[in-house]
């Protein structure tokens, strides 16, 4: 098949902000008045935005990196998004959990008023995610960047409950900070190299040599996408606002956005335009390790479910800043497919989490217990979900875990190994003291009125556990090599990044 | 003004200015943003001044008069229709061949009619803009805080 | 010397968001670090001398600035408005719920 021939595959690029955008509107415009109109519409369009990540894939096999002009503007002047391989692998993950989700929320959301405001409001946050994965210069990151943040500040208050508006508050404060910091990262860069397209900085960087601002550059970035990926230092806003928020969001919040705004940023930024040095791979790697340690600890004296799988989404998150910071190939890789499972189980568990709420009504674990009799479907999915983020083989998250470890060991960090795979004990302890407490054991008596939860929902956590159980899959040679590989090349490319964008603009 | 018969918003002086200068703020908006692409300006600064004169209406007068004016559904309509119009305008920039693409003739530059979609765009964030920013002021507005007395 | 100005306006916000403990308080920090952020991004664009990047009717304008902080930094304040808007929402609303503005009062949840 000659997918470079088509016309249309010329112009997808822009249809991953344009489709989500336009359906907001949409049904911000027609959700009120008609009904169930924002149900179906939402799906419509997160399925065709999968669809099209998928063919997305198949394109950058076809014709390698895509650089699209937009409005017809020659990049460094006009605006560009590109088209590589990390890019489509983020976007398949990204819109494959947001399918998910949105045909999970069918059901869950019926419990809130407004559902057409959280359709718009969700549907934003996508458009801004998918944004800041295609563009190609700065300031389209720093705004779709503000986009989806701003979304997802209203979306954690979405419950107006007490908690979740504290939440929220303290979510927005942080992240207006962050903000702020990435904004005067981008003006100090600016006043070093007069442009703000990233292929462009990159050039100019090359031309310009050892800097002292770009340390200081480099810096602020790391403060700024540190707290949107929630890394430890700055991690303190996660643990309240992503249990406040639906569950649905949840899984949104801590599946993809902390990935796509925090990790792929900082990893596109400092591995092809700043160009990675050795402090800073020393300094992500740190920052990596303590993440892991911390979140893990602090998951584990948790008695909130969701607060729980906040703390470790933190830790988790560690595991991926660690083996890009490496900065290997086989770091980069273990990393990417870490990133792509994580997203995959933590969305899991999160709507297994909701599961739990939308039938019980209680998140607190030691008012649960022997859910998997009366909620089957729940139960094995969380099982196998828990399983695999624990890292038992062969689930995903062991071959991920596993070669994030080799990767260590290849490149002679043994501390950071053995930490690594401590961590990984720790987090079978903690996801065996849910599955004991919540889904095993005696049914209690106040719980022996619930039902399983709707079709939708079982539908969509079916799925997950079956991508789950067959994530592995993705490292045989020939489906890795189309995939993952790709995905690896260009972090590994490192800042010959400007190079491979200003060959292919024809 | 006779005390018992309570009317919302301000004192007569305030009132009649108002009355006397909305029409020309308006029309200083809708100015601002017809001619966006030649001078200085633009959708938003225009959009901000059309919104300014509605909120300058319901500070004089009350929201009652205002809402009647533009309510909020209107404003919420006119919010999303401003969004999809701007979208349409992008989408149709397929028809060069690229998103956003300058597809109508250009004319000459420093004619009204000129610049080919850029008029257009501004029109729709005008849209956007201005209804956006009169339902966040209404929406603040109308959040009823129960002032607790201690 | 102006761009020290910028260092310590930004250095207020920051101030003022850290220290104070009325919601209000933070949300007015939050205003001002922003202002300085942006008003450093401007005078980065700046050159001796320079003229507003607008095309003039029979006139040829020469040492033009860089438009490209500008239409940045203007997007950044209709972000920040949103921000701002979004915020004080959110602070009517636990007003409500709370009925106070202090932050050492609302601690429903733990770090």
């Amino acid at each position: 098949m000659n997918l470079a021939s088509l016309p249309v595959s010329h112009n997808l690029l822009p249809l991953f902000v344009a489709i989500p955008l336009g359906s907001a509107f949409l049904v911000s415009l027609l959700g009120k008045r008609v009904k169930g109109f924002s149900d179906t519409f939402s799906n419509v369009a997160t399925f065709s935005l999968l669809s099209i990540s998928l063919l997305s894939i198949l394109l950058v096999k076809h014709s390698g990196t895509v650089v699209y002009k937009v409005g017809g503007w020659i990049p460094p002047i006009g605006i560009c998004m590109v088209l590589d391989g990390l890019t489509s692998f983020m976007l398949v993950t990204i819109n494959l959990i947001a399918f998910l989700v949105t045909i999970y929320s069918i059901s869950y959301m019926e419990r809130y008023t407004a559902k057409w405001k959280f359709y718009t409001l969700f549907l934003l946050m996508l458009a801004g995610m998918n944004g800041v994965i295609v563009t190609g210069d700065m300031f389209n990151l720093f705004v779709f960047l503000e986009i989806a943040s701003i979304s997802s500040y209203a979306l954690v208050a979405f419950g107006v409950e007490r908690e979740e508006l504290e939440a929220s508050f303290k979510y927005m404060v942080m992240g207006i900070m962050a903000s702020l910091f990435i904004l005067l990262g981008i003006a100090f860069l600016y006043s070093l190299t007069s442009t703000l397209n990233m292929a462009d900085i990159s050039r100019t960087l090359a031309k310009i040599g050892d800097n002292q601002t770009v340390f200081f550059v480099a810096a602020l970035f790391l403060m700024g996408f540190g707290l949107k990926a929630a890394l430890v230092p700055f991690h303190s806003w996660l643990p309240d606002a992503h249990p406040s928020a639906p569950a649905p969001i949840s899984a949104m919040l801590s599946g993809v956005l902390i990935k796509a705004l925090g990790v792929y940023a900082l990893a596109r930024i400092f591995l092809n335009v700043l160009g990675m040095t050795a402090v800073s791979s020393s300094i992500l790697m740190v920052l990596g390790a303590i993440s892991m340690v911390l979140g893990g600890l602090l998951a584990l004296g948790q008695e909130d479910i969701k607060r729980l799988f906040a703390y470790s989404s933190i830790s988790q998150i560690g595991y991926v800043v660690f083996a890009i910071g490496m900065g290997t190939p086989l770091g980069i890789l273990a990393g990417l497919f870490h990133l792509f499972n994580h997203a995959i189980f933590k969305s899991l568990l999160f709507l297994n989490s909701g599961s739990i709420e939308y039938a019980t009504g209680t998140r607190d674990l030691r008012k649960m217990g022997g859910l998997t009799s009366k909620m089957p479907v729940t139960g094995y999915s969380s099982l196998v979900g828990s399983m695999s983020i624990s890292g038992i083989p062969p689930l995903s998250g062991f071959w991920s875990k596993l070669l994030i470890i080799l990767a260590a060991i290849e490149a002679k960090h043994f501390i950071f190994a053995s930490i690594a795979v401590l961590v990984s004990i720790l987090t079978l302890a903690y996801y065996l003291k849910v599955q004991k407490l919540a889904f095993f054991g005696e049914l209690k008596d106040s719980l022996k009125g619930i039902k399983e939860v709707p079709l939708t929902m079982k539908l969509s956590m079916i799925a997950l556990s079956i991508i789950c159980i067959f994530g592995g899959l993705l490292l045989i040679p020939g489906v890795q090599k189309n995939f993952l590989n790709l995905a690896t090349e260009v972090l590994v490319n490192g800042t010959n990044y400007a190079q491979i964008i200003f060959g292919s603009i024809k | 003004m006779n005390k018992k018969i309570k009317q919302p918003g301000m004192t007569l002086i305030v009132k009649t200015i108002t009355r006397l200068t909305v029409g020309l703020i308006l029309l200083y908006g809708i100015y601002i943003v017809t001619h966006g692409h030649i001078s200085p300006g633009g959708g938003f600064a225009g959009g901000v001044i059309i919104a300014l004169s509605f909120i300058h209406l319901m500070l004089a007068f009350g929201k009652d008069l205002a809402l009647r004016k533009l309510s909020e559904k209107l404003a919420a309509f006119f919010e999303s229709f401003g969004a999809i119009m701007f979208l349409t305008i992008g989408l149709l920039g397929f028809i060069g061949g690229y998103f956003f693409f300058n597809f109508i003739f250009k004319g000459k530059p420093f004619n009204l009619f000129s610049a080919g979609i850029i008029p257009l765009c501004n029109i729709a964030i005008c849209f956007k803009v201005g209804a956006g920013l009169f339902a966040v002021f209404v929406a603040l507005i109308l959040l009823k805080v129960p002032i607790k007395k201690e | 010397m102006i761009y020290l100005m910028c260092f310590i306006l930004f250095s207020i916000g920051i101030y003022c968001i850290l220290v104070k403990k009325n919601l209000i308080k933070i949300i007015i920090g939050i205003g001002i670090a922003g202002y300085a952020v942006n008003l450093f991004f401007i005078l980065v664009g700046y050159r001796a001398q320079g003229r507003a990047p607008i095309l003039a009717q029979d006139q040829v304008i020469q040492n033009m600035v860089d438009p490209l902080p500008q239409a940045l930094i203007l997007t950044n304040i209709v972000i920040g408005l949103a921000v701002t808007v979004l915020i004080v929402a959110i602070a009517i609303r636990i007003y409500e719920k709370y009925g106070t503005f202090d932050i050492t009062k609302i601690r429903r949840l733990r770090g």
